[in-house]
């Protein structure tokens, strides 16, 4: 009998090699290689899992975290501090989160963070000594996760997109497959239990590191029966340089904003964020960021350093010259929907399967609003902690009773939209025609930031017809098996799926809370203080969630 | 976007083909890494921070420069002293060993409100 006993017998796992490229069985696949799905690799090896973990990319380069630099919401375990932390998320949230949530986070999060420092993070000391906990540096934080998962002898598939997940006959998740890009074959996964890490959905609208980020978990979890919760909370504009990808907003706070005729009364980073969309639709607005004060320049710079290297390379010295913005779209990357999750290990509704970081509705702790990286950074470290530790007892548990995930029958792949056309194939229409049109859909600002019943039933309109011809005639040719052209297919009815679930949200939602902002129902109406769901592909529906929300507005009343 | 491979600089250490998240690179004659899919590349810096030599340059620009754009000109780059500029700041160069995560001041950007637009950042309209 082999009786492999978790805990113990942990190899890496080794990959078979055949004609079509490798296979692999393994307890738990994370599927993602971001933040979230390091921490959720870490945390299923050290319950004592065997694990692979995929990538479209590079996890150490990928995703949104590497290639910036995040604060995270780490505060010290004194319950007044605490509360603080709590209470000044909860009215910007739109008491759509959960207190219990937030404590466990916080908790989970400042354990990490500390077991950050024992591997040798180089976090900055202050003037005492204390190491200053509050940040990380992008690049430097996913180059040491990396290192951390490879030790915890995961098997690490880069450049290994996934394209679909397998299920047995009871529908839960087995597994998924998908191509290694640079060798030009495919893999397939079989686990007992898989943790979807891959990121939120910025529609490739070139911000920072953002453009891997195509909501493809989404899709693939939708494909088992996963639902979605606060999809609405999905129109996050990040301010940047015209010219550059550069998205970090937080500096713009110490910005005066112009237009060619002057000063534009009423913008700012924060408040008045709309007065800049609106102004873009018609003309150029520039920043320059006088309002620093001089002795903080300096500090500013060694905070981010990327933030002034797309300037110090165009040769603009942003505290004394004007430069054009622009406003780009960060979707569910910075907004906060995602994956509905029902346990505390942020399982989703398919057994077998999880959610982690932005993949994951980040609702409980930030409810419809996050501003900068820090309470996402936070929910990745925790988010993925739980999610792996979970996938790991799943998988425990499941092959006590099966002998293996899936040894007994065959897997069925489960992908639909733009890997398995359900009609006639229709040549003309392929990812780029998809992608560009859901891009107008769901970019302009006058459509997305600025909400109304007319648009979103317009734009849901020609979504739904979009989806309908691509799920019955979209499908790459290929000879054997699919190559990156069904990756892009795949990228590409996943990110129409996600304008649709958010229009289609985002109408029922009729008042403006958090992110979501309608302007034919401008105000807060309190008696939609409660969270909503959303699923399905061919037809989608909605939902009010039956679970209240858990906030000191709740628990007054 | 990607713009330069320095041949001069390149060790032909493959890391830029495996690191980029978006497979710009790959091996052209000589296992010299070309760029072979710019229209892919998300402008993120990664290869740049990653190569161990300063052979690459990001320009700041999303889209790609003219022909006889400073950004293509390795003498130019180098005379400004932007090759491995980036890897400067991180703490990644021999050059500067401090890890750039050590001198972080990001915290700092937390402190004091400023005189509108309230505390936090980016908070709701």
């Amino acid at each position: 009998m082999p009786t492999q006993t978790l805990g113990n017998s942990r190899t890496r796992p080794e990959l078979i090699h055949d004609s079509e490229g490798v296979s692999v069985g393994t307890d738990v696949l994370v599927i993602g290689g971001g933040p979230a799905g390091c921490w959720a690799a870490v945390a299923a090896a050290e319950a004592g899992a065997s694990v692979v973990l995929a990538d479209k990319g590079y996890c150490g380069t990928t995703g949104a975290t590497a290639s910036a630099g995040v604060g995270v919401w780490y505060v010290e375990p004194e319950a007044e501090a605490r509360e603080r932390a709590i209470q000044s998320r909860e009215q910007l949230s739109g008491w759509l989160v959960d207190r219990r949530w937030m404590h466990r986070v916080l908790d989970k999060t400042h354990e990490r963070v500390g077991q950050l420092a024992d591997w040798g993070y180089p976090f900055p000391t202050n003037d005492d000594g204390q190491q200053v906990r509050k940040s990380l540096d992008g690049p430097e934080y996913m180059r040491r996760m990396r290192k951390q998962v490879a030790r915890a002898r995961v098997r690490i598939l880069d450049h290994s997109p996934a394209l679909e997940l397998l299920r047995d006959g009871s529908g839960a998740v087995c597994g998924a497959s998908g191509i290694r890009r640079q060798r030009g074959d495919a893999w397939t996964v079989r686990a007992g239990a898989v943790v979807i890490a891959t990121g939120g959905c910025a529609f490739q609208s070139g911000g920072l590191g953002c453009n891997v980020l195509t909501g493809d978990g989404h899709l693939m979890a939708a494909e088992l029966g996963a639902e979605l919760s606060g999809m609405e909370f999905s129109n996050a504009y990040a301010i940047s340089p015209a010219f550059s990808s550069v998205t970090k907003t937080a500096f713009y706070r110490y910005a005066t904003f112009y237009t060619d005729d002057g000063v534009l009364e009423g913008a700012g980073a924060q408040r008045g964020r709309s007065i800049i969309a609106r102004e873009l639709l018609s003309r150029p607005v520039y920043a320059r960021l006088d309002r620093a004060p001089a002795d903080i320049r300096t500090d500013l710079r060694s905070s981010q350093p990327n933030f002034f290297l797309p300037f110090d390379r165009a040769r603009i010295d942003p505290f004394t010259e004007k430069f054009a913005v622009t406003m780009r779209l960060e979707g569910t990357v910075r907004g906060t929907g995602g994956l509905r999750i029902t346990s505390h290990n942020c399982e989703t509704t398919v057994p077998g399967l999880y959610a982690a970081g932005d993949a994951a509705t980040r609702e409980l702790i930030c409810g419809g609003f996050t501003g900068g990286g820090s309470h996402n950074a936070a929910w990745a470290i925790s988010s993925g902690s739980w999610a792996g530790g979970g996938a790991a007892e799943f998988a425990k548990s499941r092959r006590l009773s099966e002998h293996g995930p899936g040894r007994r029958e065959p897997l069925q792949p489960a992908g639909g939209a733009g890997i398995r056309a359900c009609g006639p194939i229709e040549r003309s229409l392929s990812a780029e025609v998809i992608t560009r049109a859901v891009q107008q859909e769901v970019i302009p600002c006058d459509r997305n930031l600025f909400r109304s019943e007319l648009g979103l039933s317009e734009s849901l309109g020609r979504l739904d017809d979009l989806w309908r011809r691509a799920r019955s005639g979209l499908q790459p040719e290929h000879e054997r098996q699919p190559t990156v052209a069904t990756l892009r297919a795949r990228e590409s009815v996943a990110m129409l799926t996600h304008a649709r679930w958010m229009y289609a949200v985002g109408r029922l939602r009729t008042e403006t809370r958090g992110m979501h902002k309608r302007i034919d129902h401008p105000e807060l109406d309190p008696a939609q203080q409660h969270r909503q769901l959303v699923g399905g592909l061919d037809r989608v529906w909605t939902a009010l969630d039956p679970e209240r929300p858990h906030s000191a507005l709740e628990l007054a009343a | 976007m990607i713009e330069l491979v320095s041949e001069d600089r390149c060790i032909k250490c493959d890391v830029c083909i495996r690191v980029c998240p978006t497979n710009v690179f790959e091996h052209g004659t000589d296992r010299l890494p070309v760029i072979k899919r710019q229209a892919d590349c998300q402008t993120c810096f990664m290869c740049e921070a990653w190569c161990p030599t300063d052979a690459l340059f990001v320009s700041p620009e999303t889209g790609p420069v003219a022909q006889d754009s400073p950004y293509r000109d390795e003498a130019w780059l180098i005379e400004r002293g932007l090759l491995g500029s980036y890897r400067r700041e991180l703490g990644w160069s021999e050059q500067q060993p401090l890890a750039g995560a050590r001198r972080s001041t990001q915290h700092l950007m937390n402190r004091e409100p400023l005189p509108i637009g309230g505390a936090i950042m980016g908070g709701p309209e």
